[in-house]
């Protein structure tokens, strides 16, 4: 019987690898994409409106609310808006510090930095947060700092969740960019440099033309953990973003938080078919 | 290349297929869930040996075991005398709640009135035998079969204990005697505090805007605060609308409320008589409506009224129940309302308030002062409901119910 099915899979390779990827790729499915089939489903359904349950029947009534209330267009647009400005931001930070660690810093300073960046992850995402809370609180240390020059900080609101937001998710900027310009060849910026390109010329010309598919993928975490997250906003503003309605209606209307999620998704899915066209995957 | 193509083309079609296969897979198993759930469940008929532990779901200062304060502790010495260790979920709201409670990984909740229907409806709780409880017999009157821990005849719950939402103030910053709410739902008054406004984050707010109305707007005919009709409803919102550009926070957390009010990032807004108290405790210049005068302003208050429920799916079911009798034996319940701040359910906690460290559990005419047994005094206070389609009076079917609440809520957030 062994035997049989051994001869079976050497005769058969393609079976072989099937009967290998079985596992993870049923996980995959099942555990990940299954999941989002199951929010696209609930979208479509319907909720009793005392118990909270769901009731199978079709209805595109949840979509018609999102489109139909002014409310869930701000909030998406404000969403969108704060990760993109996000991520923007996360770029212009992480390139000269990925930059400085990639092709300036000794190997061992470098291995230093690495570490640092990669530090706060460690500490609790909550902890960093209810920091900054204390942060920008009026009685805080911002204030405290800006007070003699007659300015004070922004307070909480949409600033507040603008400058915290760029300061968790920077390491998962960071990190690819790096990982990026690593991959460029010194040689090629010799090269450039005896054919007589100034370093604006050579950065502009050959460096970011390299460097720019990891920025795209490094702008992919960013983004969409931005686009993801609601403890932030409700820590440190009043307004509410995408995740803060999912969070309000998951118990008394999933179907219509569903049918927000779809929101995100639909981005997320724009977002990453334009990241491939700029090639960012190969820097994944 | 051309072959690579192909390939993952093929691989695509296969995760297709997987797909395909798991969404029928889904569906099925759908169908045997809602089966499961519409069962109807029975009541435990004796409790058994204790299980080892018990895991709560409470509002927070329900449940202390001198972690807070050494001396605020209720639960050491239930759990050496019942062999229940107690572990405790604090929740925020009672959206929180509910869905911590469908995890099925707890024994039981604290639950408000504005949770409790829906608990009941989604087959989360089960039937509680008041008989196997001993302190039950002498909880007050006039919270036994409630609409908010009584079924179709049939008992949910254990009352704990009921209180009223406060209104609390920085002496410093902010005049007033609190004798009204207008300092925060009068928009003219509320622009005075323009970005110190401090409100709770949860739809059932909506109904403090239209308990107000009910004494500033009474030709809108409005009665019960959770009983709205549209245009009752429409009134509540608008009033709301107008007040949120003045507000600086809203909270559904009782530390970030705490931890804004003694930075100084808010001056006014409704709280619980737990952060109340603890901000007193740390010498904050806060003040609050009374106690005198029940904590109420002139147009009444939205509070609450708990009842302890036990999960459908309670692991520990025996321990579940050793709780809820030891939470409202008189000296256990005489503690947590002291140390919270509201009205015992256990009429015989009143005798035991002069035992107790003045110091930590505030005075000893406790119950006089919090009206534990003065049914008309809680006539003023609104429990926290859960609104319905069904108006329970002769307009029928015409009320907003929780869903519109949420989306309101929502909406005057922006």
């Amino acid at each position: 019987m062994g035997r049989r099915l051994s001869d079976l899979f050497h005769s058969h390779p393609r079976l072989q690898v099937g009967g290998l990827l079985a596992g993870p790729v049923g996980w995959l499915v099942i555990g990940y994409i299954g999941s989002l089939v199951v929010i696209l489903i609930t979208a479509f359904w319907q909720v009793n409106a005392l118990s909270g349950e769901v009731e199978q029947t079709f209805t595109l009534d949840n979509f018609q609310t999102l489109v139909d209330e002014p409310v869930y267009r701000s909030i998406a647009g404000r969403t969108i808006a704060i990760a993109a400005l996000v991520t923007i931001t996360d770029a212009l930070l992480a390139f000269p510090i990925a930059f400085y660690m990639a092709k300036v810093a000794s190997s061992r300073m470098k291995a230093v930095l690495v570490v640092a960046v990669l530090l706060p992850l460690w500490a609790s995402y909550l902890v960093k947060v209810y920091a900054w809370r204390t942060i920008l609180s009026s009685g805080g240390i911002l204030n405290e700092f800006l007070d003699p020059f007659g300015v004070s900080g922004p307070g909480y609101g949409n600033v507040a969740v603008w400058l915290v937001m760029s300061y968790l998710w920077l390491p998962f900027m960071i990190i690819p960019i790096y990982a990026g310009l690593e991959r460029i060849p010194d040689s090629v910026i010799s090269a450039s440099e005896d054919l007589g390109a100034s370093p604006m010329t050579t950065f502009r010309r050959v460096i970011l033309p390299l460097a720019f598919p990891a920025v795209v993928a490094g702008s992919i975490f960013t983004f969409s953990l931005t686009l993801g997250d609601y403890i932030t906003p409700a820590l440190v503003s009043n307004n509410q973003f995408i995740g803060n309605v999912v969070y309000n209606n998951i118990v008394n209307n999933q179907p219509l938080a569903s049918a927000f999620v779809m929101v995100p998704v639909a981005v997320m899915i724009i977002y990453l078919l334009i990241a491939r066209r700029l090639g960012a995957f190969e820097h994944l | 290349m051309r072959n690579k193509g192909g390939r993952s083309a093929r691989t695509a079609w296969i995760v297709v297929v997987g797909l395909l296969a798991f969404m029928v897979a889904f569906a099925a198993g759908c169908g045997g869930d809602d089966d499961s759930s519409s069962d109807e469940s029975e009541a435990l008929s004796e409790v058994g040996e204790p299980e080892g532990q018990v895991d709560l779901i409470a509002w927070a200062g329900y449940v202390e075991d001198g972690s807070t304060d050494p001396k605020v502790d209720w639960v050491t010495d239930f759990e050496k005398e019942s062999g229940c260790e107690v572990n405790v979920k604090v929740a925020g709201t009672s959206d929180e709640m509910i869905e911590l409670m469908r995890t099925g990984q707890y024994d039981g909740v604290s639950a408000s009135g504005n949770a409790s229907p829906r608990l009941v409806e989604g087959g989360d709780v089960a039937p509680v035998n008041v008989d196997l409880v001993p302190n039950y017999e002498s909880v007050f009157e006039d919270l036994k079969d409630q609409p908010y821990n009584t079924f179709d005849g049939v008992n949910y719950g254990i009352p704990h204990g009921r209180g009223a939402n406060l209104l609390m103030w920085n002496k410093e910053t902010v005049d007033t005697d609190g004798k009204s709410w207008s300092v925060i739902l009068d928009p003219k008054e509320a622009a005075k505090y323009d970005g110190r406004i401090s409100i709770y984050d949860d739809p059932v707010y909506i109904a403090d805007a239209a308990l107000y109305l009910k004494a500033h707007q009474p030709d809108l005919g409005i009665e019960d605060p959770y009983e709205l009709d549209e245009e009752q409803f429409n009134a509540a919102v608008d009033l709301l609308k107008q007040q949120r550009p003045y507000i600086g926070e809203y909270w559904f957390d009782f530390a970030k409320q705490i931890s804004s009010f003694a930075n100084g990032d808010v001056d006014v807004g409704t709280t619980w008589q737990y952060q109340y108290f603890t901000l007193l405790g740390e010498d904050e210049p806060v003040a609050s409506t009374p106690a005198s005068e029940g904590f109420l302003p002139e147009e009444d208050a939205t509070g609450w009224s708990d009842t302890w429920m036990i999960s459908n799916e309670a692991e520990h079911p025996n321990c579940m129940y050793m709780w809820m009798d030891h939470i409202i034996s008189p000296e256990a319940n005489a503690k947590v309302a002291a140390w919270f701040g509201e009205a015992p359910a256990q009429s015989e906690a009143c005798a035991e308030f002069k035992n107790l460290d003045p110091a930590y559990f505030g005075a000893p005419n406790h119950c006089e002062l919090y009206n534990a047994d003065n049914p008309e005094f809680w006539s003023r206070v609104y429990y926290w409901d859960t609104p319905l389609a069904d108006c329970g009076d002769d307009r029928g079917e015409e009320c907003m119910d929780y869903n519109d609440w949420v989306s309101a809520w929502t909406e005057i957030k922006g």
